[in-house]
């Protein structure tokens, strides 16, 4: 399976609505960076809405995204993470540190322009 | 209600272990926390299988006790084992390249936590999450 990911203006946005198997989350990993280049993208919002968890595996690969994608010189926004999955992801120890994140899509927007701008 | 086993031997079988757990704890009572604490660790457990041992079960069931009832998670494997117990639950410590959260984070997660393991013989472990 392949999460769509959609360009808006400079920017790409992904929202993540089926469950992550392994192999579904690195064939992401893969298309959001060869996306970034395609397109010359200088921000990236993913929306995790509709995700009910995250284990130490999905956390790895979304850190390395955000990683990876600071390294192509595009910005990462994680959107819409679940209190459930916060409380989870903290109870694991998995603090996720400089990872930037916004309560929803929208504010996410502007937290990549604000970054991009500033 | 009956245990569910699944015999984790593929990246689809973790995805399988954790759908059933779900549902299970779903069953039972649980509330979305609790539901995506007990489905963390099972996706957790049952990749320590497909990654260390390849071929292993994960089983969920129902348990009831005195005046309490839960989930238990049960994942057994006869693959190489751990040699020191001490540090694998130790947070940060993996060797394969992860993050070193799994085991750990697991014993956080729920409630009980025991790990049996012998080295060559393979690993055992059980996990309950109580619902208050
Ligand atoms: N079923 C098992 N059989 C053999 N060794 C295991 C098993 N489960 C865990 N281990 C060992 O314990 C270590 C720690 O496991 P843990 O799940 O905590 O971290 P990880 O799998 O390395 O990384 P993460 O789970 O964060 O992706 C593993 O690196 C592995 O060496
Ligand atoms: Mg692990």
């Amino acid at each position: 399976m392949r999460i769509p990911i959609l360009k808006l203006k400079e920017y790409l946005l992904v929202s993540v609505q089926i469950e992550l198997d392994d192999q579904t989350a690195l064939q992401f990993q893969e298309d959001i960076l060869n996306k970034i280049h395609e397109e010359g993208s200088r921000g990236v919002v993913i929306d995790l809405t509709s995700v009910d968890f995250i284990d130490s595996f999905i956390a790895k690969v979304l850190g390395d995204v955000v990683d990876m994608s600071n390294l192509m010189g595009a910005k990462v926004v994680l959107t819409g993470i679940q209190p459930a999955v916060a409380i989870t992801l903290v109870d694991m120890g998995i603090l996720m540190h400089g990872v930037p994140t916004a309560l929803d899509l929208e504010q996410g927007l502007e937290k990549l322009q604000q970054e991009l701008e500033g | 209600m009956s245990q569910t086993c699944v015999e984790v031997r593929s990246e689809w079988s973790i995805v399988a272990a954790r759908q059933a757990g779900r549902t299970i704890a779903k069953e039972v009572g649980f509330g979305s926390v609790d539901q995506a604490r007990i489905t963390t660790a099972i996706s957790e457990l049952a990749r320590n299988i497909y990654l260390y041992a390849k071929v292993g079960e994960i089983c969920i069931e129902k348990v009831v006790e005195a005046n309490k009832v839960g989930v238990k998670v049960s994942a057994s494997d006869n693959g190489p084992g751990i040699k020191d117990l001490r540090r694998v639950m130790e947070d940060g410590y993996t060797t394969s390249g992860g993050l070193g959260a799994g085991l750990p984070g697991v014993k956080r997660l729920m409630d009980e936590f025991l790990i049996d393991s012998k080295e060559g013989e393979g690993t055992k472990i059980h996990a309950v999450k109580w619902l208050r």
